[in-house]
């Protein structure tokens, strides 16, 4: 079918303009400085691509790649399914669902570095609720001086802030199908699980999708949580990708790299999400 | 302009990147292309496939870099070679 009016495509101009100046025209910059050496605005020299060369070579660049994939991982490992456990025991009518609503929200509601605060507290072995009832457990925890322990802490940091997004979305989702389809399960008298795996999961799919991707490329770019909490201790054991690009571009004023770096970042974000994606509304395609 | 830093290299690439989209929106409006499915394993657009064809293209580039000392020409003939071969048949 040949398409013959074309002019709804100017509404997406406002949108366009938008977009350029928040990202193409600042992304277009970092191109330009990925390939120079800078020194300052007037003293720029091209170096081709020996940034990308030093940096794919950098173990630093490395280890917080494949820090980053873990961390990201776990988060999506926990925080889906706590936030669908969530969703589904939610109340569906009276004073529960604003209660609810309101008490999910609020995690939200703290911004980043706050936090950071809140944890960097909580997570004291002296006086914060968490590390003192874990040490008088018997377990010997400090987040500060043990690897293990800060990430443990950082992990549980960001299940606290994020589960509760996952949950809002799961339960939009779940309450936008309609009651037929739980009548029918009914008539057929299927389990709980059945009705989960057949009706609910499906129906889902496309807020799981929104849910997955957000949290991925949130938890990918983290920066300021485990920064105030940890400052990406100890050693670098909770150094994340942006803290270590941070350091580079503010740290050394090492523009370049950061710049090559930050493509890199981007394209693995890019190929990430798209995958998830495509994996996601094209599954059907794909059997 | 001159925040941007600009150079010769980027400049063209910026430009032939603009090139390849308005040929793209061309192409679409002149002849509307639509979904099918090649040898890629999902039903894809013209514009999926391109954005496919870019995709390994820059890691293409990437890999070369990270992995060899070969001319980075080579890379970019290669990605030309997959990029219609993605286009024709993926």
């Amino acid at each position: 079918m040949k398409i013959r009016d074309n002019r709804a495509w100017w509404l997406v101009l406002p949108v366009f303009v938008l977009v350029a100046f928040s990202a193409i025209i600042p992304m277009m910059t970092v191109v330009n400085y990925s390939v120079q050496d800078i020194f300052d605005p007037s003293t720029r020299y091209f170096v081709g691509t020996e940034w990308y060369r030093e940096i794919l070579a950098d173990p630093r660049l490395r280890d917080s790649l494949l820090r980053q994939f873990l961390y990201s991982a776990c988060v999506l490992a926990i925080e889906v399914p706590l936030g669908i456990v969530v969703a589904l025991s939610m109340p569906r009518r009276g004073l529960g669902v604003p209660v609810s609503l309101i008490l999910l929200a609020l995690p939200l509601l703290v911004p980043w570095n706050v936090v950071g605060t809140i944890w960097q507290i909580i997570g004291r072995e002296d006086i914060g609720l968490y590390g003192w009832l874990i040490n008088h457990a018997g377990i010997d925890y400090n987040y500060a001086s043990n690897p293990r322990d800060a990430w443990i802490t950082v992990l549980v940091m960001d299940v606290w802030h994020w589960t509760s997004l996952v949950a809002l979305l799961c339960y939009s989702g779940l309450r936008s199908i309609p009651d037929v389809y739980y009548q029918a399960a009914r008539i057929d008298r299927a389990s709980n699980w059945a009705v989960f795996r057949y009706i609910q999961l499906p129906k889902l799919k496309n807020v799981l999708l929104i849910a997955v991707m957000l949290r991925f490329m949130d938890s990918f770019m983290i920066y300021t949580e485990p920064f105030v909490l940890t400052g990406g201790g100890p050693g670098t054991a909770t150094t994340f990708l942006s803290q270590t690009l941070t350091q580079m571009a503010l740290g050394q004023f090492d523009l370049g790299r950061a710049a090559a770096f930050s493509l890199i970042y981007f394209l693995i974000i890019l190929l990430v999400t798209w995958v998830f994606y495509t994996a996601m509304t094209h599954r059907d395609d794909m059997r | 302009m001159g925040w941007m830093a600009w150079t010769l290299p980027t400049a063209l690439f910026f430009a032939g990147i603009a090139l390849l989209l308005s040929a793209m929106t061309a192409w679409q409006v002149l002849s509307p292309g639509h979904e099918r499915k090649g040898f890629l394993p999902l039903t894809t657009t013209r514009g999926d496939r391109l954005f496919i064809g870019l995709l390994v293209a820059a890691y293409g580039h990437l890999l070369v870099l990270a992995l060899t000392d070969w001319p980075l020409w080579g890379a970019s003939i290669g990605s030309l070679v997959v990029m219609i071969i993605i286009m024709k048949w993926g």
